[in-house]
């Protein structure tokens, strides 16, 4: 959930609750008749288990539990949709901004049918964990971790602070189960995202560590914002992006290394990351 | 004959009147034929006969077919743009469509009017020097429309004064190719049932050919003709046989009703022996065998149709029992090269073949891509699937991926330098199967597949072929795998585009870029080459525009 919107239940609302929201959430203007038709039909999940494989699991992972690419949708707060209808909008209309096409536009598969996309949320729903993975981490010790000696937002922004070297994590805890971010903290290369289709590809920041050498010998080294086979764009650690054509440079090596550090139990103990976690859970979800 | 010619003979005609001639029998043979001329000055730059189309590369300057001839070569014969020069070249103009979607048309330019689709079933005509355009067309399509892969289209055939369009509501039409105009219009196919057309049409003699869309639907595929004139259906080869007909046994009870084997991308034809080559797509549903036990023909195919009767003279199966969605719907190009008239197809499933198209019969299978599939051949010489290559429920990976090691971009044949270019990528997926009832108008994969998690990044290429022994001679690797054809001319250059938006041009002998134009849009269409006024242009479609390049 994006910050400054109000925290609301995630089952199906009513229709009255539905209309009163109506006139709070400004600009979520979806019909107030957009039930799903097929709420909790057990049949309809099964249905929508192959839908959901069919459309969804290349990025959302078998049984929706998010691929290195896709969201995490067992969790019941969604970050685009807080109930069925709004669901419904998401999956035929995609989300601006994100790899998340509409429905059909992909170029991949198969665009579904109202019904079958009914399935689909129902499936989903079916498949949700009701509440929040537990938070037993202290989430003040957390923050001042991530600020401070964890050194996290030397290169992480979390609502508008800190660095930006690696991705922002304001809204991480609900896009990623709990164990994909223990793993990206612990072993960072092994899931380094990569751009999964050429209709993705325009949201394709890999985070693929680079390291390029200019005509007059400057050694650059830092992340890749964007590369074509002519040029290529880079930021190093200080921030500064630098703009750099191939055919001008002594050199240019990519690795799939993560520039983050491993942080071994030694850098940050289990106490540690569960305490980070419950800072980024809370932000991510208040 | 030009328009200043004609008024030369009308010059000639008054002197005449002025001075008559001896015989009043001989006047009349003149009149009619200045008659005829003016008649053939005035409208033949418009008429596109089949014989123009048979000589097409007597007129470089026109591109009239998908793939500039009926040989499928995608090689033009102009050279003004060549190795020594390219890097010159400069944008011309560019025609923004305002359309969203892939956008994967070939234009067709006849005698300086460029003609062009556009997703959604767009159609225009433009001034092929300017980009200004002279007409537009855009179907209303139905809300209900299915098609599988964005509402995409790959171009026009053209003939006599018309173009043709397939549409991605199951429609044949012909539009006036001065107005954009519908001459006529017919329905082929019921698109609530997942029919569509997507594919450039092919016209030979008076027969607009087109090959249906929706082997994701369960459709049983066909290959169609209609008479160019009338819309009348002249003939209609179903690629899943029936009951009765030959290969037909080779589909498990009922499944062939639900077959596939669409055929979406445009054949190619040989006038010589009046044949039409059609490849084929996948069974369906594609990635779920069970139940469809068979060879199941003429999936995965390559069909050799006689053009007048739509009768089959020959096949040839490239993947049997395809269950990795390896549609065989790559263009089949005809290579004729020390007296032997072959056909070569570098196919989805990643082998490079090479086939008598005489016989049919196999000639060559050489991998050009990352396989894994299969370590046998049968004794034909065909790849065979390992048995454990087939998806599982859980899933397992296979090479290449369900994108394929190529798939609908357009190859190029250089006779100059007798390689075949062709846009390849390394991608292995994980295929899982997911059993699915077939409904009317619904998905029918049976299947879904990921991409491994301990794969590499997917590789994407341009590479060089030799098509007498399917050997990779040279290859460029791309920054992604595009999605774009690729084009050969005379000037020594291969062209190509690439999903970060630049237009490429390679020196074709080495494959070493000579220049780029960044485009802003992703390339998932085929280049051309065209002259007006003796200037040469190489066009492609990117993003949502066509873009046009020259020399300043």
């Amino acid at each position: 959930m994006l910050p400054g919107q109000s925290g609301r239940r995630p089952v199906l609302c009513s229709a009255k609750t539905l209309f009163l929201q109506a006139f709070i959430v400004v600009g979520i203007a979806l019909s107030m008749t957009a039930q799903n038709p097929l709420v909790s039909d057990p049949n309809a999940a099964k249905a929508g288990e192959y839908e959901f494989r069919i459309n969804c699991a290349l990025c959302h992972g078998l049984g929706a539990r998010g691929g290195g690419r896709g969201p995490d949708l067992t969790r019941a707060q969604k970050k685009h949709a807080q109930n069925d209808a709004e669901m419904f909008q998401v999956i035929s209309s995609g989300i601006p901004g994100t790899a998340m096409p509409a429905n059909g536009t992909n170029g991949q598969g198969v665009g579904m049918t109202d019904e079958e996309i009914w399935q689909i949320i129902t499936y989903i729903r079916s498949q949700e964990v009701k509440s929040l993975a537990p938070t037993s981490g202290n989430a003040t010790h957390g923050k001042e971790l991530f600020f401070g000696d964890g050194n996290c937002s030397l290169c992480h922004m979390v609502s508008g602070k800190g660095g930006r070297l690696g991705p922002d994590l304001t809204v991480i805890a609900g896009s990623r189960t709990r164990e994909a971010i223990i793993d990206s903290i612990r072993n960072p290369s092994r899931r380094l995202a990569w751009g999964l289709t050429e209709s993705t590809k325009e949201f394709a920041q890999e985070y693929e560590s680079v390291t390029a050498v200019t005509a007059d010998g400057e050694e650059i080294k830092g992340v890749t914002l964007n590369e074509d086979s002519f040029s290529v764009q880079i930021m190093d650690s200080s921030d500064h992006i630098h703009l750099l054509e191939k055919d001008k440079l002594k050199s240019f090596k990519k690795t799939r290394t993560s520039a983050m550090p491993k942080y071994s139990a030694d850098l940050l103990s289990d106490k540690d990351v569960d305490d980070i976690l419950a800072f980024l859970s809370g932000v991510g979800t208040k | 004959m030009t328009p200043t010619q004609t008024r030369e003979t009308i010059v000639n005609l008054r002197a005449r009147r002025e001075h008559p001639p001896r015989s009043q029998r001989n006047y009349r043979r003149r009149l009619f034929l200045l008659l005829l001329f003016t008649f053939l000055g005035r409208y033949s730059p418009a008429q596109v006969t089949f014989q123009r189309l048979v000589n097409s590369s007597k007129e470089p300057q026109n591109w009239m077919t998908y793939s500039g001839s009926y040989s499928g070569q995608r090689f033009s014969k102009l050279e003004e743009i060549n190795t020594g020069n390219a890097r010159n070249m400069v944008a011309k103009w560019v025609y923004q469509t305002a359309a969203t979607g892939k956008f994967e048309t070939t234009p067709l330019v006849v005698d300086g009017i460029l003609y062009a689709t556009g997703p959604d079933n767009r159609a225009f005509a433009l001034d092929a020097r300017t980009g200004r355009p002279i007409w537009m067309y855009q179907r209303q399509l139905p809300g209900d429309i299915r098609p599988c892969c964005g509402r995409v289209n790959r171009g026009l055939a053209i003939l006599g004064d018309k173009v043709f369009l397939g549409t991605l509501d199951g429609h044949v039409i012909a539009l006036d190719a001065k107005t954009g105009a519908v001459v006529w219009d017919v329905i082929a196919a019921d698109y609530r049932t997942g029919h569509s057309f997507t594919v450039a049409p092919l016209a030979v003699k008076n027969l607009i050919v087109i090959g249906v869309s929706g082997g994701e639907y369960g459709v049983r595929g066909f290959i169609d003709a209609y008479d160019a004139d009338t819309g009348e259906r002249k003939w209609r080869f179903y690629t899943v046989p029936g009951p009765g007909e030959p290969g037909h046994d080779t589909w498990e009870g009922d499944s062939w009703k639900v077959g596939g084997a669409p055929a979406w991308n445009t054949g190619t034809y040989d006038p010589s022996t009046n044949q039409i080559f059609w490849p084929t797509g996948n069974p369906s549903p594609s990635n779920r065998g069970e139940g469809r036990a068979g060879d199941n023909l003429y999936s995965n195919s390559l069909l050799a149709l006689n053009a007048d009767t739509g009768k089959l003279t020959w096949y040839f199966q490239f993947t049997k029992h395809d269950e990795h969605d390896w549609d065989a719907t790559q263009v089949p190009v005809l290579i004729d090269s020390a007296g032997k008239k072959l056909i070569a197809q570098a196919d989805r499933n990643g082998f490079f073949y090479t086939l008598d198209r005489t016989t049919g019969k196999l000639l060559s299978a050489t991998p050009y891509a990352k396989t894994t599939w299969t370590d046998s051949k049968d004794a034909d010489g065909r790849p065979v699937a390992n048995k454990n290559a087939s998806p599982t429920l859980e899933g397992h990976t296979v090479c290449p991926g369900a994108l394929g090691a190529t798939n609908f971009m357009a190859p190029t044949y250089d006779p100059q330098s007798g390689l075949f270019y062709v846009t390849a990528r390394d991608q292995c997926d994980i295929f899982s199967t997911a059993p699915q009832p077939y409904e009317p108008g619904h998905a029918f994969y049976g299947s879904a597949y990921f991409p491994s998690e301990e794969a590499e990044p997917y590789l994407g290429f341009l590479k060089a072929i030799d098509p007498g022994t399917g050997d990779v001679k040279m290859k460029f690797q791309h920054t992604s795998p595009t999605w774009s054809g690729v084009l050969s001319t005379a000037g020594g250059l291969v062209f190509s585009g690439d999903a970060e938006g630049n237009f490429i041009a390679f020196d074709a002998s080495s494959l070493k870029h000579l220049w780029h134009f960044q485009m802003g849009g992703a390339v998932y269409a085929a280049p051309i080459a065209f002259a007006v006024d003796g200037k040469e242009y190489v066009a492609i479609a990117a993003g949502s525009a066509i873009y046009t390049f020259g020399l300043p």
